[in-house]
């Protein structure tokens, strides 16, 4: 399969901090391609230098045949980029912001007011095209900052958390519209934290920690990797010791692995029903009061789970 | 280049969608030139123009009687309030007065002056040539560009009304001469009758020349106080609209869309060539909207239009280099918003546009040619005046040597900065 996306050992230091370590992985033509990991792992670092902005401190990475050290207009080109944080101008409406925009990608004349026309109405806001930015809710402006990533119809789409802080209505939007740009052909590459997002969408998945890319592949052969175990969700009161509880269940016959995050204690077991008992009696013998369980079926949270022994939140 | 240009234009069309940008822009330099034109009374109709008691030396070394006619337009009672001057009989001394800083100009009159102007008879060589002509002498005073102007004018005004006169004597005799009414030996008797009228024209008659004057004709010379008010506002909010666009840049990257512009097709060079470009061409949207609201509504007289014109491109352009440089020196946005109101007050008390140049101290005039202000307000002043292009290459050539050196420095500053860094 042709890969619109080589990475090889990409690397980025702030200093002495290292932000990237190394990450190498491809992205097919036609893929969505989702890059998973917490706050801080390195995504948005990650698709900063993919996308030109930032000059890698080794490494390299070309896009459709161009590197992105050697050749980075010719890059800029082919790709579009949905930034984390809203790049518009306020004080511009929707049309005026679109029209912009293009004509910095070079689309002049008809063909922009054409394609803007196009993407107001891919974004849904062609009744709205003509008030400014600064009026829209947070999603309508999201699906301004989509749009804008569309508008020269680009080969790969980088899209860095573009759900974040958003109402759920808008997420579905913006997730759909995701879902559609692929089925036109669009190679999407997107960054989140959101587990569900990434198993929603994606045909793969890369999951990346503290700047390294520790698992990749698609969402079977990454839950493959946890056996096919299920996790027990033990959500505890406030005052309750989580930490002393998932120690404590470590040695429950049956449990895997007991982590405890916030006031919840995650337990990966083959079978969840044969460890259950144990778990509340251990659980009450600590004097720890259950709030209530819930049995997840083997999913990227537990691989992430797996794999850093951490959570995948904030 | 387009898309420099297209930058440019995104960036004007932002800042007159900005209300509180508006306000310092346009608003608060217009409402102070009204305060201050109420102040002086120039809506009144009987204000002065903030100029009065100009010092000056004439040395009248011609024993004609044109030269005399100017000593007495400059003793006239129309001109009392206006000038002071002193007669004096040597002309060294008197350009020494003035190098001493205790005129604003001195006027030689060389002797056969008269003469130069109506020759007689006996004037006349050989040949039948008339006799050369000589030059009244204005010796300005460079540290005191406006009052000097206003002496100039009156000269010049004096001179004008010389020359007409002369001509139509020139002319009537010449008819008479070839109708026959006189004979060629009458000639000098009748020019001379006519010199003698001319000369006592000037004395008689209202001066052309006045301050802020309303009662004399279409082409009297005028300076208008607000002449000098308005442009002094305006140039002093051009500093407020320089560091705002300055503060764009930051505020672009602040908000994302920089790194965004800097992973589009679009070169660095292009990018900060567009932010400069939008800041210029705000600049002259500005000062040219005050220019032309000042003119319909208070009726302001700014000049020689391609004059103004040129000056403005000028001013904007050493502005928006200062403007560049406080950008290229500061962090954040709110850097730039202090630093830009400071220089903006400090341009503006040193660059004349509150307290006339020639009433401060000569270090004061001297720093003050660091600001775009100064030279801008000297040229505008000069074609408040009356002046033209040509006498404003001095003020043009110092705001655009002003502004490449400031472009040069910002761009190494700039060079050192990361602008794809939120």
């Amino acid at each position: 399969m042709t890969h619109i996306l080589e990475v090889k050992d990409l690397v980025k230091h702030y200093g002495d901090f290292q932000a990237v370590k190394g990450v190498s992985f491809g992205i097919a033509e036609g893929e969505i391609f989702s890059l998973l990991g917490p706050n801080g792992a390195g995504k948005t670092t990650t698709i900063s230098m993919l996308s030109t902005l930032y000059t890698p401190t080794s490494g390299d990475a070309t896009i459709d045949g161009h590197s992105v050290t050697k050749a980075p207009m010719a890059v800029r080109g082919v790709i579009g980029v949905v930034p984390q944080d809203l790049a518009l101008y306020e004080d511009l409406t929707a049309r005026e912001n679109l029209v912009f925009w293009g004509q910095m990608y070079g689309l002049s004349g008809k063909a922009l007011a054409a394609r803007v026309d196009e993407v107001l109405s891919q974004i849904g806001l062609t009744d709205k095209a003509g008030n400014r930015v600064k009026t829209y809710s947070g999603g309508m402006k999201r699906r301004v900052n989509i749009g804008v990533g569309l508008l020269h119809k680009p080969k790969l789409l980088f899209m860095d958390e573009p759900t974040v802080g958003i109402d759920p209505q808008s997420r579905r939007a913006i997730l759909d519209t995701v879902k559609d740009l692929n089925k036109q052909g669009m190679t999407v590459l997107y960054t989140t934290h959101y587990m569900e997002e990434a198993e929603e969408l994606s045909d793969r998945v890369g999951i990346i920690d503290h700047g390294e890319l520790i698992a990749i592949g698609t969402q079977k052969e990454l839950t493959r990797q946890v056996g096919e175990s299920e996790t027990l969700v033990l959500h505890v009161g406030e005052n309750d010791d989580s930490e002393a509880l998932a120690s404590a269940l470590g040695g429950v016959a049956g449990v895997i692995k007991a982590e405890a995050t916030d006031h919840e204690v995650s337990v990966i077991c083959p079978e969840a029903e044969d460890v259950l008992a144990g778990v509340v009696t251990k659980a009450n013998e600590r004097g720890i009061k259950i709030r209530s369980i819930d049995i997840r079926e083997p999913n990227l949270e537990a691989v992430f789970l797996h794999l850093t022994g951490r959570a995948l939140r904030d | 280049m387009l898309k420099t240009f297209l930058i440019g234009l995104k960036d004007v069309r932002l800042a007159f969608r900005d209300r509180a940008a508006l306000i310092f822009m346009l608003a608060a330099p217009f409402v102070l030139t009204l305060g201050l034109g109420l102040v002086t009374g120039r809506f009144s109709g009987n204000g002065g123009s903030g100029l009065s008691d100009i010092p000056v030396v004439i040395v009248n070394l011609d024993d004609g009687q044109i030269g005399q006619a100017l000593v007495d337009t400059f003793q006239s009672a129309d001109l009392a309030d206006l000038v002071e001057p002193t007669l004096g009989s040597d002309p060294e001394a008197a350009r020494r007065f003035i190098d001493e800083d205790k005129a604003a100009a001195a006027i030689i009159i060389p002797a056969g002056f008269t003469r130069s102007i109506i020759p007689q008879q006996s004037d006349y060589t050989a040949t039948g040539s008339a006799p050369e002509a000589v030059q009244i002498e204005v010796y300005a005073n460079p540290q005191r560009p406006t009052s000097a102007g206003v002496i100039k004018a009156i000269v010049d005004e004096f001179l004008s009304r010389v020359e007409e006169g002369r001509l139509g004597g020139e002319v009537s005799i010449l008819q008479m001469l070839a109708s026959g009414r006189i004979t060629a030996q009458q000639a000098e008797a009748a020019g001379t009758a006519m010199g003698q009228r001319l000369q006592d024209q000037p004395a008689s008659d209202t001066l052309a020349i006045q301050i802020n004057s309303s009662t004399q004709g279409d082409e009297a010379v005028q300076f208008d106080a607000l002449a000098y008010i308005a442009p002094g506002m305006a140039l002093m909010f051009l500093m407020y609209t320089v560091s705002y666009g300055g503060r764009s840049i930051l505020a672009e990257r602040s908000q994302g869309t920089l790194p965004r512009l800097l992973v589009s097709p679009t070169s660095s060079a292009q990018i900060l060539g567009g932010k400069v470009f939008g800041i210029f061409l705000t600049g002259v949207a500005q000062m040219l909207i005050l220019i032309v609201a000042s003119s319909l509504i208070f009726q302001l007289k700014w000049g020689d239009s391609l004059g103004v014109l040129i000056l403005v491109l000028a001013a904007v352009f050493a502005a928006t280099g200062w403007g560049m440089l406080i950008t290229a020196t500061a962090r954040t946005t709110a850097q730039v918003a202090n630093t830009g109101s400071a220089v903006m007050l400090i341009f503006g008390a040193l660059g004349g546009s509150f307290i006339s140049l020639e009433q401060m101290p000569l270090p004061v005039q001297m720093i003050s040619k660091i600001t775009p202000n100064a030279w801008a307000l000297d040229g505008f002043t000069t074609l408040g005046l009356g002046g033209t292009l040509i006498d404003l290459v001095q003020p043009i050539a110092a705001l655009l040597i002003m502004g490449t050196v400031l472009f040069a420095v910002s761009v190494v500053l700039f060079g050192k900065k990361d602008l794809a860094q939120k």
